[in-house]
């Protein structure tokens, strides 16, 4: 883990409880207490209607694939010796269709259509931080 | 004619786009300069007209710096970092600080060498930008998205709810290189076809590598001024009649990728300007990589949401069609030196002017331009702005 050289998250007071969720294999999702939409990426405020009451859901992690490249060249730290792979913005079934950009792992990315069925699959990557992901359900 | 407050308040009277796709043995500020005083000359004007300045760079405060570097002292200066669309913003803003009395005569110039400097553009990640930093920097580096990967995520979208194909995508590269087969100048000439374009390999899927801006050396200036100026100048006047700004992003997680900043600040600008799709002759439209062409003309209204694969087929989109789009062959073949709003501005001026009468690159009779810049990261955040360009 030590050897972790890609980017990594960078929790903030808005986004902490996010990470800490993840952390325990969670993946929680604010929703508006008054406009009831979901929100992400986590904030203070309701980018819908500008609420500042948001509550947190924990999501069960199931969704699609609402678009994706196969990314086959890259100046990513780490990423560069990894292509191909796959970045999805995957909709959140349980939180309203959501959308959250991840890596869709476990996948051959030949195999990857939109609309597809997903699911959250969590990699602890440092002691600190754990990524939520996504593989085939 | 036109509603818009600033018609007439003032105009571009001096354009210049460096010549070399290469510059060795330079600097960006020599080559930003030598752009200045070449569009100045163009005008029939001197570096002591100049009283504003309006410049961007990575990093940022360019307008300080040049200034320093020429030891101008210009009393309005604009560098608003909106990505490489912020050119066509300071033509906006030029306008309004010489309507307000605050200016006479604007530069706006740019310079950037990432050839000569070995400098990547594109495959960088999409956290190096876009303008929200911690957000980029947890919520989308750690995927390892770059920047083409952004666009790629639209290109995507647009193929599964309209079935736009590869081939579609490929005739926007295809139009540019032979645009650019026209223009002495640009750095690709030699023609291509969309089987090149499909059999070139993917970047990031569904874009191919001819589905992707060049990377090369360039630099550009414009010269805006007052009418009392701009009245002394030996040039053609060339005017806005309408502009606007906008932004697309991730809208709380529920954006449509298929949507881009061109759809608020299009109609924007139309609607200042007064004008109709029909009265458009040509457009300038920032093609960092071939889906914004669609994408832009789409938003723009020039076909409906989900047409703009077939409204760039069969030349429609070339010199002769029906619209022609980057007569100089654009980003795809032409130039791109990472921020491309200058050449948009550079062109359609001088197709304004008429300076290539009597070539195959002017567009015949042309009396009304759109032009629009696109800054950032297509399927993340960005910048939208339109401007409507007229020589009358």
């Amino acid at each position: 883990m030590a050897d972790y050289v890609k980017p990594l998250p960078v929790p903030e007071v808005e986004t902490e409880p996010f990470w800490a969720a993840c952390k325990e294999h969670r993946l929680d999702i604010q929703q508006c207490d008054d406009c009831g939409k979901f929100v992400f990426y986590p904030r203070a405020i309701c980018p819908h209607c500008h609420s500042a009451s948001l509550t947190w859901r924990t999501s069960n992690g199931a969704g699609k694939v609402h678009t994706f490249s196969v990314i086959r060249q890259s100046a990513a730290p780490g990423f560069r010796d990894e292509v191909p792979y796959v970045v999805a913005v995957v909709e959140i079934d349980d939180a309203g269709g959501v959308q959250i950009m991840s890596n869709l792992v476990n996948v051959d990315p030949a195999d990857v259509r939109i609309g597809m069925p997903v699911k959250v699959r969590f990699e602890d990557v440092t002691p600190e931080i754990t990524l939520p992901k996504f593989e085939p359900a | 004619m036109s509603p818009y407050a600033n018609y007439k308040k003032g105009a571009i009277v001096g354009a210049y786009e460096y010549p070399l796709r290469s510059a060795p043995g330079k600097t960006a500020n020599q080559v930003q300069a030598e752009c200045l005083f070449a569009a100045l000359e163009d005008a029939g004007l001197g570096i002591g007209d100049v009283d504003g300045l309006c410049a961007t760079r990575v990093p940022g405060m360019q307008p300080i710096a040049f200034a320093e570097y020429l030891g101008l002292r210009p009393t309005f200066m604009d560098s608003t970092a909106v990505g490489g669309s912020s050119f066509v913003l300071y033509l906006l803003h030029a306008l309004d600080a010489i309507a307000a009395g605050r200016a006479k005569c604007v530069a706006i110039v740019y310079g950037s060498l990432p050839t000569t400097e070995g400098r990547k553009i594109g495959a960088r990640t999409a956290a190096s930008g876009g303008g929200e930093q911690a957000v980029t920097d947890s919520f989308e580096a750690p995927w390892g998205i770059p920047l083409i990967g952004t666009y790629a995520l639209s290109a995507q979208r647009h193929m599964y709810d309209y079935g736009t194909t590869p081939e579609q995508l490929a005739e926007v590269g295809v139009t540019m290189r032979r645009h650019a087969g026209l223009n002495p100048y640009a750095k690709y000439r030699d023609p291509i076809t969309v089987e090149d374009v499909v059999s070139s390999r993917l970047i990031c899927d569904p874009l191919h590598l001819l589905d992707c801006c060049i990377i090369s050396d360039g630099g550009g200036a414009i010269i805006v001024a007052s009418p009392e100026v701009a009245a002394r100048c030996k040039t053609k006047p060339v005017y806005v009649m309408g502009g606007a700004e906008a932004q697309q992003h991730t809208s709380g997680g529920y954006r449509d990728f298929t949507v881009s900043a061109a759809a608020w600040s299009a109609p924007a600008a139309f609607k200042q300007a007064g004008v109709s799709h029909d009265d458009i002759d040509f457009c300038m439209i920032y093609d960092a990589f071939s889906i914004n062409v669609i994408l832009t003309l789409e938003d723009a209204g020039f076909c409906k949401k989900g047409e703009g694969g077939a409204f760039v087929e069969n030349g429609h989109i070339g010199l002769g069609g029906a619209l022609p789009v980057n007569p100089d062959g654009g980003g795809l073949s032409s130039c791109h030196p990472g921020m491309r709003g200058m050449f948009l501005l550079v062109e359609a001026t001088r197709q304004l002017r008429g300076d290539f009468a009597g070539t195959e690159r002017q567009v015949p009779d042309a009396k009304i331009a759109m032009v629009h810049g696109i800054g950032g990261f297509m399927g993340t955040r960005h910048s939208g702005i339109t401007a409507i360009l007229t020589n009358e």
